[in-house]
């Protein structure tokens, strides 16, 4: 049974334009409508065949959801959509000054770790998000406007290792409670 | 002769039935049974008019089993007999249970899943609480005066997959059809939100018996949303009772104490830190078997402290909610206090000083969760009320995989909305491998030792292939409950292997049908009876909402010749529906089922278009 069309992309799923910028608001209430009408709470007391609908299209929509809520993941997607590899895995080469930064924030985290600094680990998170907003900015002008695909994947490539960065942080602020 | 009947159109032929369904806490110091009556969900009380029936099970040597207050009498009497706080053993080994040492029963390791030998023989967590369901069963069909279509039963948020898959086989051993697991602070914040209808971002503080608990949602527009959840399935209310218990020993220098002054000191520690809630300091008073007299005065301020780390335990678990929910302490509009335990003064005062408000105490800590659940019960059993509204809940841990190293690949990261399903492809170590072996695993860390083992399985018969050339899809689905299947296929050669995640103490079903025969007297007949009788009522419900699907939209998506075959296979079932075998009305029903799956998809495709454009539920279904 092909009970959900796979081929489908998320942005037509929930009846968005297929961009990086996209309208979060539109976003939440289509996500919300679609779970309404499908969610497996709807079809507890319903037949089987429609119970297992059910759990297939509330799992999609949740998938889709996922991948468009997050800027990073919405840029792996539509790079993915447009049959572009940000090889994440294998091409690991960054630019030095991206590099030196990061080298620069790993120590920083490190000595706040150590110094168990809470204020220390706030500005460091800000000083993340920052950049991190700003290289948002510039995924919208390589997706949406000069489809520089190659130049966007450089940039999940950086937003992954900031990412990365961010759970250590998150992980160092849950220690020191300890 | 009889007239035929014909229905006005748009109207359902019989007047819609109430289906009996109802919410169950099943806690580990006291368990609650409550469902909605007239609109209200309301709990429902025993003969005597208690709504909390005690989570203490006491095995008879003669093989009565004693539940609530009654086993409760005989607890300092027959430690060993005498259950308490079962709930923390569900689904746990014994390596994972902490202070075995200073439990007065006689724990029987056994592989996922600790047991306990009783005076009627060795009894699994699940058999025991499959005796608390059985009471809170015949509770509301009595009350309720027919038989169950359901329940919900809340667990702890933080349960992860072997306690939520005990709870659930403990249920089928009370013959309780489980509608749904629901997350204890989600169904707090379900009774919550539908008394007081506020929008915005709420806390859930629920420090049960055993468990804590804390999830961070977001109410708005009749959508519950589960933004995070942490805790600490091995924490709560008993803890500050041990803490108490640790006290006298080192007071009276105390060691190695026979299970009956065991249990009568942590039972006195109990009632101190109850009274403590009211006043400034408790004397507690016993005597042991030695014939020794205890007798000390633990002051509140005393209390308290030997007490702080476990509130502050409680703290970074809520920290750790709302960095997962990206929020800040300032964000969230009210803290809903649940569990009995919530009551102690400094746990209020450390919520308050936290969150810089005062905590919401306004419905009963105790009640609370069970009231929820029957909201939520009522719903999925189809009793739809005025208000449609929707709740979007996640998993508390991380899933995910073994690798090379002893190391975990994380599959469906925590807080992930369910349902949800995932698909990662892995390839093979060695030239030539033709087996490969999938552990599957729950939890934060990135070591396998670190984390909760939940199932493994071989996926065989791959091709002969050079190392790292196979591609092998693993996907993992997460159902409604929160629990876990997972299936492997090799994408070249198509050799599948498919489980349903048993957890690692596999109460296999054939088990799980000797404990049912085990627990009936007249096992064969019983089952048999009751076997039909569930067929019959699936049936009914089935051929029900096939008639009710039709009459809306059968005329706009099959053309004659479908709703025909749909219409014969319904006669099919109502054939044999009324008949004693249950196994003709199971094929028949199974044959609707095929025959209907066309046309529910096409239903389904119809709903979301319909969401689309902007239209309601409400709308469709009129």
């Amino acid at each position: 049974m092909q009970a959900i069309d796979f081929q489908q992309d998320f942005f037509s799923l929930f009846n968005l334009p297929r961009r990086f910028q996209i309208d979060t608001t539109a976003l939440e209430q289509a996500y919300r409508d679609l779970q309404a009408q499908v969610h497996p709470d709807k079809f507890a007391h319903r037949s089987e065949a429609e119970r297992r609908l059910s759990m297939q299209w509330a799992t999609r929509v949740n998938e889709g959801y996922q991948a468009l809520r997050d800027p990073l993941q919405r840029a792996r997607y539509l790079l993915t959509l447009h049959g572009v590899d940000t090889q994440e895995e294998s091409n690991t080469s960054m630019p030095t000054d991206f590099l030196m930064q990061q080298m620069e924030w790993r120590e920083a985290l490190e000595e706040a770790k150590q110094a168990k600094d809470g204020a220390v680990l706030e500005g460091l998170e800000q000083r993340v998000q920052h950049t991190v907003r700003e290289l948002h900015q510039e995924l919208a002008r390589d997706l949406d406007d000069t489809h520089d695909y190659a130049a966007a994947s450089g940039i999940v490539r950086k937003l992954k290792f900031l990412e990365k960065l961010a759970e250590e942080i998150g992980s160092a602020f849950d220690e020191l409670d300890y | 002769m009889a007239l035929l009947q014909i229905a006005e159109p748009g109207l359902s032929a019989a007047p819609h039935q109430h289906r009996l369904a109802v919410g169950i806490d099943l806690g580990t110091t006291n368990s609650l049974v409550a469902t909605v009556r007239s609109g209200i969900s309301t709990v429902l009380n025993d003969e005597e008019g208690n709504a909390l029936l005690p989570s203490v099970v006491h095995f008879a040597a003669d093989g009565e089993v004693l539940v609530g207050r009654a086993a409760q009498d005989e607890q300092s009497a027959y430690p060993h007999n005498t259950i308490v706080s079962v709930k923390r053993f569900m689904g746990r080994a014994l390596a994972d249970v902490g202070e075995v040492g200073n439990l007065p029963y006689r724990f029987v390791d056994a592989p996922g899943m600790l047991q306990l030998r009783t005076a009627a023989g060795i009894k699994s967590p699940v058999e025991i609480s499959a005796e608390i369901l059985k009471v809170l069963r015949t509770r509301a069909e009595q009350a309720l005066g027919g038989e169950l279509v359901g329940a919900v039963i809340t667990v702890p948020a933080y349960f992860d997959d072997a306690q939520r898959q005990a709870t659930k086989d403990a249920a089928r051993l009370a013959g309780i059809n489980v509608l749904r697991l629901l997350n204890e602070p989600t169904a707090a914040a379900i009774a919550y939100g539908l008394d007081n209808a506020s929008e915005g971002v709420y806390a859930v503080y629920d420090l049960g018996g055993g468990t804590f608990d804390v999830s961070i949602l977001r109410l708005s527009k009749g959508v519950f949303e589960v933004l995070s959840t942490n805790g600490d399935s091995a924490l709560g209310g008993d803890d500050f009772d041990h803490r108490i218990y640790c006290w006298l020993l080192e007071k009276n220098s105390l060691s190695a104490l026979p299970a009956p002054d065991i249990r009568t000191l942590l039972t006195h520690a109990r009632v101190a830190k109850e009274q403590l809630t009211e006043h400034n300091e408790a004397r507690i008073t016993a005597m042991l078997s030695s014939g020794e007299v205890i007798d000390n005065v633990l002051s509140r301020a005393a209390f308290h402290e030997m007490t702080q780390n476990l509130v502050q335990r409680t703290l970074q678990a809520l920290r750790r909610a709302l960095r997962d929910a990206k929020l800040a302490t300032g964000d969230v509009k009210g803290v809903v206090m649940v569990g009995g335990a919530t009551r102690m003064p400094h746990i209020q005062q450390a919520i308050g000083e936290f969150f810089g408000q005062a905590p919401l105490n306004n419905l009963d800590p105790d009640k609370v969760v069970a009231l929820g659940a029957a909201v939520q019960a009522n719903v999925l059993a189809g009793n739809r009320g005025g208000d449609d509204w929707l709740l979007l809940d996640v998993i508390p841990l991380s899933l995910g995989l073994e690798t090379m190293g002893g190391l975990v690949e994380k599959v469906i990261p925590r807080n992930s909305t369910i349902p949800s399903a995932r698909a990662q492809e892995f390839t093979t170590y060695k030239d030539g491998q033709t087996a490969m072996s999938i552990h599957v695993l729950q939890g934060e860390r990135e070591l396998v030792s670190d984390c909760r083992s939940l199932a493994k399985f071989e996926l065989r018969g791959i091709p002969p292939m050079v190392a790292g050339s196979a591609r092998i899809r693993v996907t993992f689905q997460v159902d409604a409950d929160g629990l876990l299947s997972v299936s492997a296929r090799e994408m070249a050669s198509g050799v599948e292997s498919h489980i349903t995640v048993k957890p690692s103490y596999g109460l296999s079903d054939e088990e799980i049908t000797r404990m049912l025969k085990d627990s009936t007297q007249h096992a064969r007949d019983d089952m048999q009876a009751r076997a039909l009788r569930e067929q019959q009522t699936e049936a009914a419900q089935l051929l029900e909402a096939v008639d009710n699907a039709l009459r809306q939209d059968g005329d706009a998506l099959l053309d004659a010749a479908a709703q025909a075959r749909i219409r014969s296979s319904m006669d099919a079932v109502r054939a044999v529906l009324d008949g004693g075998d249950h196994q003709a009305i199971k094929r028949a029903v199974e044959a609707l089922n095929l025959a209907t799956t066309e046309f529910a998809q096409r239903r389904m495709d119809q709903s979301v278009k319909h969401a689309l454009a902007g239209h309601k539920l409400s709308e469709l279904e009129g």
